[in-house]
């Protein structure tokens, strides 16, 4: 392989592997939280993504605007999901809140199937992150520095809200003692609820900056993306931000190398880059970033 | 009290008898009026219902349509078929759209010996080994042929990639087509990468793809995966020609790929409305549509429609007869038959033999090149 070409190849990576760590920290923060996987984070993601598409298509708005709107109305949905699906269940034991949740994502999944039709939509791109920049027969595109960047800031504005808030300061001593927490006269729910919009508002952000990066928007988009950066956040130690920006990174920098340095084996890429995965968990079972559990929120 | 009731038998009387002196032949049609493949299934059913409208009679009976939609889903596609048959009682069975979807009907159509012809349902399986199975459109190691001799003869390529979907038939059964004609006529095959059906990123194939310098990629996938290759290509900076089949016929490819589609080659069938030297059938086809439903293009699904009525009530013309078997017998020997698609003739395997159409995009919109015979 030629020097360009790897380069080419490691840019490629970037942008895939930023991407999933965008969805992994929506998935790892609910979490670091309530320890509980939120099987639904997917769907919302789904829904960030054809929110931003109607907020520009149907409704005009200038395209940073509908990304406000779409981020604003799936942490609402979020909420909504929690308060309906997730709160009911909150005493029930935990493997019942883990079934509601898949039964969300197969809702969300049909609703958006009766309600935007299958039918592929094209996700509506701004110029300026689909030009090309080219740098010798190297070409980057403008999303590979945007997504980092974006997830760096939300990585840090969650850090702060986690580790600077009032509401952060109940998030954490939720996830280490709902019971007592509710006993210093913490309103749990509404923190909970604070905790899905949040995690809500993550997913919407990495749907949108997933459609610019594949502009096709349809119900199931969600699914696949939804599995592979919760497998991302497993690896970098589900309950850790950090972690999980590192297993996305790795997961993204595996499949494309894997194509890239054994072309005859595309075909066989998501076997190739899970079968790394599961060998990294078998020396490190709780995942890379996983061990020190004080780093967890 | 008993005047009503005598009345009322004496009217069914009358009912009944009326209904049997005019004979029937039921024709049934199933095809996906929902679902993911309502776009091709609804022109299909608008193509039917106008060749009937135009010849509503066979052997002097009136030809009743019994319509069916199969959801695009394969189970409600058997369900469909089987009840055309056993309640509706129909002598043959126009459908459907979507291969899978035609192996299913058609093992019930198989098992109660109807004769069934098939829109657009492009698998060889579909119609081999199969008695009662027979089919409007060319299959796709055909298609694939005509792609790569499009590719050798007319772009003149030398050397051709190609990114295939690894998990769906459709696209393995017609890269392994394009590839083996285009070896034939003298091509090189640079490289073939794969991925799976779902994946949305291709740059890592693509990259490599275009370090092997290949005058044309081969992407034998449906509209939504081919929109998103091209535009990772052209961002990669590829230069080649990209081509495909007749799964990337859809206004969609153009929404999604955006500039990216410009220059896109694909395989189609012989039949469009912008099509220059349209033979007198399709004028015919066409200018009848355009009368019938002035607010939408007729198109290959449409011309499809329409030819698998035409092509069943010709057949019970020359059989004489709506008995399902000597319709089947007659079907079988289908030969110079004007359809909009051409003299359409069916060989051993039930497939008509036909050009394939080329269809290339300008300036975003869909531009009829014209016809190759595939070598």
């Amino acid at each position: 392989m030629t020097w360009e070409l790897f380069v080419q190849n490691l840019f490629n990576a970037l942008t895939v592997g930023s991407l999933y760590a965008l969805i992994a920290i929506g998935y790892t923060m609910v979490y670091g939280i309530l320890r509980f996987i939120n099987f639904a984070h997917g769907d919302v993601f789904m829904v960030g993504a054809y929110f931003i598409f109607f907020g520009v298509t149907a409704a005009h708005l200038p395209w940073p605007v509908a990304a406000l709107v779409a981020i604003g109305g799936a942490s609402g949905l979020g909420i909504l999901v929690d308060r309906i699906a997730y709160r009911p269940l909150r005493e029930a034991p935990r493997i019942s809140a883990l079934i509601s949740a898949i039964g969300i994502s197969f809702l969300l999944e049909n609703l958006g199937l009766v309600v935007f039709t299958g039918l592929p939509r094209p996700a509506v791109q701004p110029q300026w992150m689909v030009d090309p920049i080219t740098l010798g027969s190297i070409r980057i595109l403008p999303l590979s520095f945007i997504v980092p960047v974006v997830t760096a800031i939300l990585v840090l504005a969650l850090l702060w809200i986690v580790y600077k808030t009032r509401p952060g300061l109940a998030m954490r001593s939720i996830s280490k003692d709902i019971e007592t927490t509710r006993l210093m006269g913490v309103s749990v729910d509404r923190i909970i609820a604070l905790t899905f919009g949040l995690g809500s508002a993550l997913a919407a952000a990495a749907g949108i900056m997933w459609a610019m990066r594949y502009p096709q928007i349809h119900p199931f988009m969600g699914v696949i993306p939804g599995f592979k950066a919760f497998i991302a956040a497993v690896v970098g130690g589900i309950g850790s931000i950090q972690g999980a920006v590192l297993g996305g990174l790795l997961l993204g920098t595996v499949e494309i190398m894997v194509v890239a340095f054994y072309p005859t084996l595309s075909g066989y890429r998501d076997a190739f880059a899970f079968v790394l995965l599961i060998v990294i968990l078998l020396f490190k079972p709780t995942g890379l970033m996983g061990e020190k559990l004080e780093d967890k929120i | 009290m008993k005047f009503l009731k005598i009345m009322a038998g004496v009217m069914l009387a009358v009912f009944m008898v009326a209904s049997t002196a005019q004979a029937q032949i039921k024709v049934g049609v199933y095809l996906p009026l929902t679902g993911q493949n309502a776009f091709g299934g609804q022109l299909e059913l608008d193509g039917v219902n106008l060749a009937h409208k135009e010849n509503p009679k066979a052997i002097g009976q009136d030809v009743e349509l019994v319509i069916m939609d199969n959801k695009s889903d394969k189970v409600e596609s058997a369900n469909a078929v089987k009840r055309l048959i056993e309640r509706d009682k129909v002598v043959a069975i126009i459908g459907t759209y979507g291969s899978s979807l035609a192996m299913a009907g058609g093992e019930v159509a198989e098992a109660s010996k109807i004769p069934a012809v098939g829109t657009s349902c492009t698998n060889p399986l579909v119609t081999q080994g199969k008695t009662y199975y027979f089919r409007a459109c060319f299959i796709d190691p055909y298609q694939g042929a005509g792609a790569a001799t499009y590719a050798v003869k007319n772009l003149e390529a030398k050397k051709a990639a190609l990114l295939i979907d690894v998990s769906n038939d459709y696209a393995v059964g017609l890269g392994t087509f394009f590839k083996r004609s285009f070896t034939k006529l003298g091509g090189e095959i640079v490289t073939e990468m794969k991925y799976n059906s779902g994946d949305q990123d291709f740059t890592a194939q693509l990259t490599e793809i275009i370090s092997k310098k290949p005058d044309v990629l081969f992407i034998p996938a449906y509209f939504a995966e081919g929109g998103i290759i091209m535009k990772q290509a052209r961002e990669l900076g590829a230069e080649f020609r990209i081509m495909g089949g007749d799964a990337m016929d859809n206004p969609e490819t153009v929404s999604i790929a955006g500039k990216a589609s410009e220059g896109f080659i694909h395989t189609s069938f012989p039949y469009d409305s912008n099509m220059p030297n349209m033979n007198p059938e399709a004028r015919k086809f066409t200018d009848a549509w355009k009368a019938a439903y002035p607010n939408k293009e007729p198109n290959v699904n449409a011309a499809l429609g329409y030819t698998t009525y035409v092509m069943i009530t010709n057949a019970i013309e020359r059989a004489g007869s709506a008995d399902p078997a000597e319709i089947t017998k007659a079907l079988a020997e289908t030969k110079d038959l004007s359809t909009p698609l051409g003299m359409l003739t069916l060989d051993s395997d039930h497939n008509p033999q036909m050009p394939v159409g080329i269809i290339e995009i300008k300036d975003g919109k869909r531009v009829y090149l014209g016809e190759v015979q595939p070598e």
